[in-house]
């Protein structure tokens, strides 16, 4: 009896065959700011990604969904390099971003995070004051020439975060006498304050209640006008209450990819269809 | 109420006698084992009560002021406080930087350690770049495990051996080279000196610097570091802005337990720079100098008048265990306050 696995492989040949793209076989053309073209990860020898093909668009939101272990925080930390930093780890294919590939030898990972952003699953504030959590980042990439400059700009990433009216009278206490949303929304201003092109979230609101859930998704649909928005979450109604596009990753391999409102109410693979009627996973 | 067919149900309920014995057969491993502990306590009681019971009387100014007089029966202690205070620092100036350093590299660029792979690595290599990044790997996880191997190794060295080493080593070899080379052949710093010593003590005490400073690092959360590569900070950057600072405390505890264990060692001192007995205080690295734990060494198998310097043994061990709990009780401090800090942030 063939498996799921082996149905999506024989979808996939099929399809490469007509030399469309495996998860998108009606082309949806958009222009696009990351490129995954074929890429694999591996930790040690376990193949953790299975050449994964896929196209972020420029400025819109894109939710990478699947069980836990489908490998969807393993591509977004493939998209800032973060997995370099994990002993015993390595990649095939590519990522492209505007057309270059971050995985090139002569590519220079710090420049790389500059321009790719990322907010992490449980917040991770410096145990810093406010403002220097901020200024963190435009410190030590050198972006700043005055400290007049630097405040405008912890100020401007304050504000864009949302936080700032909640904070404005106590840049100089604690970051960590914030609440857990508070931190949160910090982490986002810290990324936003060295203006990169795309923002990385690896479920940025999974540790947070509702009401400081609901204004980070609020806070992503405003961001996304700047930013190429990147986020994993294993909420499903999150990712099609805050995103563009979906994908879905299962065993990683991407099974499907396509408008949110689309993936969500028509998806053409009977696995996506099975894991977003809580069939599984 | 149902079982599994053929079980019978037992009352929960024994006799007395039956409940006696069961509660002796559990009680008396236990108390055994309540006994060992006790004896530990009580050993350290007596160590402890007898030596404050005699010594501290003889604790007073002139015993910390003044040099030793009358071949040792009287006067004070002055010039062994000071050579170990010396000596300690000297080591501490030695020991720490370099610890430090070697817990930084194991912890922070040694990541993988994983021989398998590296190899791996090496032999999947095609192009000469690749090559010679996979054989750097390959020495690099070679001279990680090594290090961790001597850190291990050098804790389990016996002391003396440390100090025919330093013998042999810094007084001989580093200290006649000295001697040879710029002196000319006169006798300067080949001989037992203080810096010698604080050089065989900061040997010894290296390891517990790094597996201190090691656990530091290691107790820095993983996040803190992405947090400041992800915002595009180097890893220097990252160590020296938010991983050292967060560690800090931690490497201090572990400088202060190698000064406490440092202080109280007498054998890598023994033919390193120890003196019986100096009429002046170190000024120069190579003095000799004095030092408490020898101090109590020759003052116990030394002295003309046994009876008569046994007062001043007792003040001289005193002194000795009041600085060393003293410097273990500010790094217990230091600790604790670390924890303290840690807990609230989680």
């Amino acid at each position: 009896m063939p498996t799921k696995f082996d149905v999506i492989r024989a979808r996939a040949t099929e399809r490469e065959a007509i030399g469309g793209n495996a998860a998108e076989p009606h082309a949806i053309s958009f222009p696009a700011k990351v490129q995954v073209e074929r890429f694999s990860f591996y930790y040690g020898d376990v193949r953790v990604l299975h050449e994964i093909t896929l196209s972020f668009p420029r400025n819109q939101v894109t939710a990478l969904i699947g069980p836990s272990g489908c490998g969807k925080t393993t591509l977004l930390r493939a998209i800032n390099r973060m997995n370099d930093l994990i002993p015993d780890t390595r990649a095939e294919g590519r990522i492209l971003l505007d057309g270059e590939n971050i995985y090139d030898p002569q590519v220079d990972v710090v420049r790389l995070r500059r321009r790719v952003g990322m907010v992490f699953q449980r917040s991770n504030p410096f145990p810093k004051t406010i403002f220097e959590n901020v200024a963190y980042g435009l410190r030590v990439n050198g972006l700043v020439r005055n400290r007049r400059e630097l405040e405008e700009r912890v100020e401007e990433s304050l504000r864009q975060a949302a936080l700032w009216e909640e904070v404005k009278d106590r840049l100089h206490e604690s970051a960590l006498t914030l609440s857990g949303g508070q931190q949160q929304r910090l982490c986002i201003a810290r990324a936003l304050a060295v203006r990169p092109e795309v923002l990385l979230l690896d479920e940025p609101a999974s540790a947070l209640d509702p009401i400081a859930t609901e204004k980070i998704e609020a806070l992503i649909g405003e961001l996304k006008r700047y930013y190429t928005i990147i986020i994993v979450t294993h909420n499903m109604q999150q990712a099609a209450r805050v995103s563009d596009y979906t994908a879905f990753l299962w065993m990683g391999r991407l099974v499907e990819f396509n408008q949110t409102e689309k993936l969500f109410t028509v998806p053409r693979e009977k696995l996506t269809e099975d894991y977003l009627t809580g069939r599984f996973g | 109420m149902s079982a599994v067919p053929g079980t019978r149900t037992t009352s929960l309920r024994v006799s007395r006698r039956e409940l006696f014995w069961e509660r002796l057969r559990e009680q008396v491993p236990i108390g055994l084992l309540a006994l060992a502990s006790v004896l530990i306590v009580a050993m350290l009681g007596v160590i402890l009560g007898n030596i404050v019971w005699n010594g501290a009387g003889q604790i007073s100014l002139e015993f910390l002021t003044t040099a030793p007089r009358g071949g040792m029966t009287e006067g004070g202690i002055f010039p062994a406080i000071f050579g170990t205070v010396a000596l300690v620092i000297l080591m501490t100036i030695a020991a720490v930087p370099i610890g430090v350093a070697t817990a930084i590299y194991l912890r922070e660029f040694t990541p993988g350690s994983n021989l398998g792979y590296a190899w791996a690595h090496l032999r999947a290599a095609r192009h000469w770049q690749e090559r010679l990044a996979g054989f750097a790997r390959v020495l690099e996880v070679l001279l990680a495990r090594a290090t961790r191997a001597a850190v291990n190794n050098l804790a389990g060295v016996p002391s003396i051996v440390f100090g025919l080493f330093g013998l042999g080593f810094f007084v001989r070899f580093v200290g006649g080279g000295i001697d040879r080379l710029v002196y000319g052949g006169e006798l300067v710093y080949g001989q037992p000196a203080i810096i010698w010593a604080a050089l065989t003590l900061a040997l010894l005490t290296l390891p517990v610097v790094i597996v201190s400073t090691d656990e530091a690092l290691r107790a820095v959360p993983r996040e803190l570091r992405e947090a400041s590569l992800a915002l595009g900070a180097t890893r220097w950057q990252t160590i020296w802005r938010v991983v050292l600072p967060e560690a800090l405390p931690g490497v201090l505890t572990g400088a202060i337990l190698a000064v406490s264990r440092g202080a109280g060692e007498v054998a890598p001192v023994l033919f390193t720079g120890a003196a019986y007995f100096l009429p002046y205080l170190p000024s120069r690295l190579n003095d000799q100098f004095m030092e408490l734990g020898y101090h109590v060494f020759i003052l116990s198998t030394q002295s003309p008048d046994v009876e008569k310097t046994k007062p001043l043994l007792y003040g001289t061990v005193l002194v000795l265990l009041g600085l060393t709990f003293a410097l273990n009780a500010v790094a217990v401090l230091i600790r604790a306050r670390v924890r303290r800090r840690l807990r609230a942030r989680s």
